[in-house]
């Protein structure tokens, strides 16, 4: 069980999207002590959205520059599906414009790539309120 | 492409392997890409476009791939499906960078992955290419960058 905001609630339920099968995996690994169930795992952003529909997740860890469908849109979509969803971009691009769409579109947080283990769990905490 | 262009593409190769392995690596003087093949066992391709065009890649061996992934997952048993993903997401984390100084009109591909020393990769013709030459934990590598 986790508390959040008062309130006791199940796993957090993580949906990782990125077309970097390693990433994907580090992801995972480096969250593991965040109490989380990972949902689902998606490698373009079309799946991502299937899945994001289907598995209803709570938080999403979400790349920019896939196939099938960019991550901004994918953001976009998700966000108009649900708009309480915590929405994590990481991404190589790092420029301030593509940052800052990101965040008036939504995203909760944005992490520059390459990362290290301890910046992302960083990140992924200040994302759920954890300091 | 003038030395400006290269150092941002140094600068974010050496960031790339310090952030993830706390390690530096050492880029050695940049050169022409002249007839001779630069392809090693991986080679990650970016397409680029908007305002500049061309394309860059990332060569490298089964070895320093190897290397590390053991270091971002923790798993000295890499597979090859994990060496191949690995090449594709340096050289998108690479040119991704370069964008904090070229900004959002830098336009990068999903990166495609070569695997094999058979061919040469196939560049732009009438755009000059730079090789710039990348050693890390005496792992070699290079990363060749043809931009307009």
């Amino acid at each position: 069980m986790f508390e959040s905001e008062g309130i006791m609630q199940e796993n957090i339920r993580l949906l990782i999207v990125d077309d970097s099968m390693t990433i994907r995996q580090a992801i995972e690994r480096n969250l593991k002590e965040f109490p989380l169930e990972v949902v689902g795992s998606a490698g373009d952003g079309r799946t991502a959205l299937e899945l994001f529909k289907t598995t209803k997740p709570d938080v999403v860890t979400l790349d920019i520059t896939m196939p099938e469908m960019d991550g901004i849109t994918v953001l976009e979509e998700m966000m108009k599906i649900n708009k309480n969803v915590k929405i994590m971009v990481i991404t190589a691009l790092k420029d301030k414009a593509t940052g800052l769409r990101a965040i008036q579109l939504g995203a909760r947080s944005y992490l520059i790539k390459p990362f290290t283990s301890e910046k992302l769990k960083a990140a992924f905490g200040r994302m759920m309120g954890n300091n | 492409m003038n030395e400006t262009d290269l150092h941002f593409f140094i600068d974010s190769t050496v960031n790339y392997f310090e952030e993830i392995t706390g390690e530096r690596a050492v880029t050695g003087i940049p050169y022409l890409k002249g007839k001779e093949p630069v392809v090693l066992d991986y080679s990650g391709i970016i397409g680029i476009s908007g305002k500049r065009k061309g394309c860059i890649y990332i060569t490298t061996t089964k070895e320093m791939l190897k290397s590390l992934a053991s270091i971002i997952l923790d798993d000295n048993e890499a597979t090859l499906e994990t060496v191949k993903d690995l090449t594709g997401e340096i050289a998108n984390t690479i040119s991704g960078n370069v964008r904090e100084a070229y900004g959002s009109s830098f336009m990068i591909s999903v990166p495609v992955v070569v695997e094999g020393r058979a061919k040469d990769i196939r560049l732009p013709e009438q755009v000059q290419a730079f090789v710039i030459p990348i050693t890390w934990q005496e792992n070699k590598s290079f990363l060749v960058v043809c931009l307009e």
